[in-house]
């Protein structure tokens, strides 16, 4: 049985920030696909009071020259229906419609998709005993249980769960910059910094201090010239998360690679940028054998459990599929 | 600072065009005030966690999962459920079309099945049959009618519903 909550209906941002910032058992609901979702049916979290900001001024976007200004009460829908948004970064288009499904994509805000919490069965299960996401020095009951929609990646014995968002892939590939409002003003984080790796600290997911709320995630547009594509891997066809995904930005001049931006899903506990693998595409020829070793230098190191080894050469293999696909190489 | 407090709400919801004031638990979804408090049960509740969309309706004329929204988050807002299609006592040209084709089995997924095809037609998504399945794929239907399901959508959108 749920928790009983106070519900409480936020009439302006500041109000709001102020208000969860000065309690510690406050939480915001935005879109509440996983907010309602972990207190009404998984009963992981249970706030005292529940601050919703969906009224908020802080929906829809606005392009400024380079960069596209999102605010983050927009929807999925809203943003995969954004005209900029299909022509200068059709890659992130695709990643929010491989997502979820017609009515969370309603439902569901950027924000709230930068924010989504891990997927893992065992996290979301209360009744095991072992999460250190949700009990700090519990063990981790994923590494030694049925494990494959979980991360290779900036995992550990401590923690295996992954980071699930479709649409953070592209961002994390575009330097898409996070605005945060606290207490005490706004703060401009980079979305490759706003996550932290679990280590030793599963419970600790990103650089929010409690009350802190994120506005507005900045886009950078592509420039002119520049390919993109999102590939996603899954158990079925639609409505899945990823097994694997990757989003990658290739700009070609002749038969190089002049610029190159990648990043990967369904592989780490948080979305992954692939630098290793965009130092080898910079500046080489746009042929399988340059993908083959991007794959390569971007799976060097990956923790494994017996249910998630398939994951390293499904992630090479995705990889060198996208990257064959945006630069237009035949299969 | 302004900010409205409740531990129970007061929620105002239109619903198929009638508006009803309810005093709720805070913690109560739109489904269930749908469903226990104004007693329309044609939205069903399948998975209550937003992965089979049995409980979709139409939230200010968009297609939303009702188990994962609170009723407090839909004061003075509209829904539109399963029961308020019908137009003059005649049944809504999907409803028609599904029975038709065969829609369903069992029939539990159907109320959500319509409701979101009602939105797909007006989102202007059944170009093509691949596109009907990719965005019906939020409706799962256990007994497997998604063949039918599809024809249906496809004759209304084509506008060869022959009951129309």
């Amino acid at each position: 049985m749920t928790a009983e909550f106070e519900y409480v209906r936020a009439r302006d941002l500041a109000g709001a920030v102020a208000t969860v910032s000065g309690d510690p058992d406050a939480a915001y609901l935005a879109g509440g696909t996983t907010q309602l979702d972990l207190m009404l049916k998984d009963g992981v979290v249970s706030p005292a009071r529940l601050v919703d900001i969906g009224h908020l001024p802080l929906r829809g976007t606005t392009r400024d020259r380079d960069r596209l200004r999102v605010g983050a009460l927009t929807t999925m829908a809203e943003l995969a229906a954004d005209p900029v948004v299909a022509e200068q970064v059709p890659f992130v288009r695709e990643a929010l419609l491989a997502g979820a499904s017609p009515q969370l994509r309603n439902m569901a805000t950027i924000g709230g998709n930068l924010l989504q919490r891990t997927r893992c069965r065992y996290f979301r299960d209360p009744a095991v005993a072992a999460c250190n996401k949700r009990t700090p020095g519990s063990g981790c009951a994923a590494v030694t249980g049925v494990a494959r929609m979980h991360a290779i990646l900036g995992a550990s014995e401590h923690c295996i769960a992954l980071h699930p968002s479709d649409l953070c892939v592209p961002l994390m590939a575009l330097d898409a910059t996070v605005h945060i409002q606290g207490v005490r003003g706004v703060r401009v984080v980079p979305l490759t910094g706003f996550y932290v790796l679990p280590k030793a600290r599963p419970d600790v997911e990103n650089v929010l201090h409690h009350g802190e709320m994120v506005t507005r995630i900045d886009v950078p547009l592509l420039p002119v010239g520049t390919r993109s594509g999102y590939l996603k891997v899954r158990d079925r066809a639609s409505y899945e998360f990823a097994l694997l995904s990757a989003a990658a930005a290739l700009r070609i001049e002749g038969r190089t690679i002049t610029a190159a931006r990648l990043a990967l899903g369904g592989v780490g506990t948080v979305p992954w940028r692939a630098y290793a693998a965009e130092q080898v595409l910079t500046g080489a020829p746009a042929d399988e054998q340059t993908y083959r070793a991007a794959a390569e230098a971007a799976l060097r190191e990956p923790f494994t459990v017996p249910g998630t080894e398939f994951k390293v050469e499904l992630a090479k293999r995705t990889i060198v599929r996208i990257l064959e696909t945006v630069s237009g190489l035949p299969r | 600072m302004e900010i409205e407090k409740s531990s129970g709400v007061t929620v105002k919801l239109k619903v198929n065009g009638r508006t009803s004031e309810l005093r709720l638990d805070s913690r109560v979804t739109l489904l269930s005030a749908l469903r226990e408090h104004l007693v329309l049960s044609g939205t069903k509740k399948g998975c209550d966690q937003g992965a089979c969309g049995a409980c979709t309706v139409l939230l200010d004329g968009r297609r939303v999962l009702s188990c994962l929204v609170l009723a407090a988050q839909c004061d003075g807002r509209e829904v539109t459920t399963i029961e308020g299609l019908a137009r003059n006592g005649r049944p809504h040209p999907l409803q028609e079309a599904f029975v038709h084709h065969d829609g369903f089995q069992c029939g539990f997924c159907t109320p959500g099945q319509i409701m979101s095809a009602v939105a797909l037609l007006e989102e202007d998504r059944a170009g093509s049959d691949e596109e009907i399945r990719e965005f019906m794929s939020g409706n799962l239907c256990r007994c497997g009618a998604y063949p039918n399901i599809v024809a249906a959508i496809r004759d209304v959108a084509t506008g060869k519903g022959t009951h129309q």
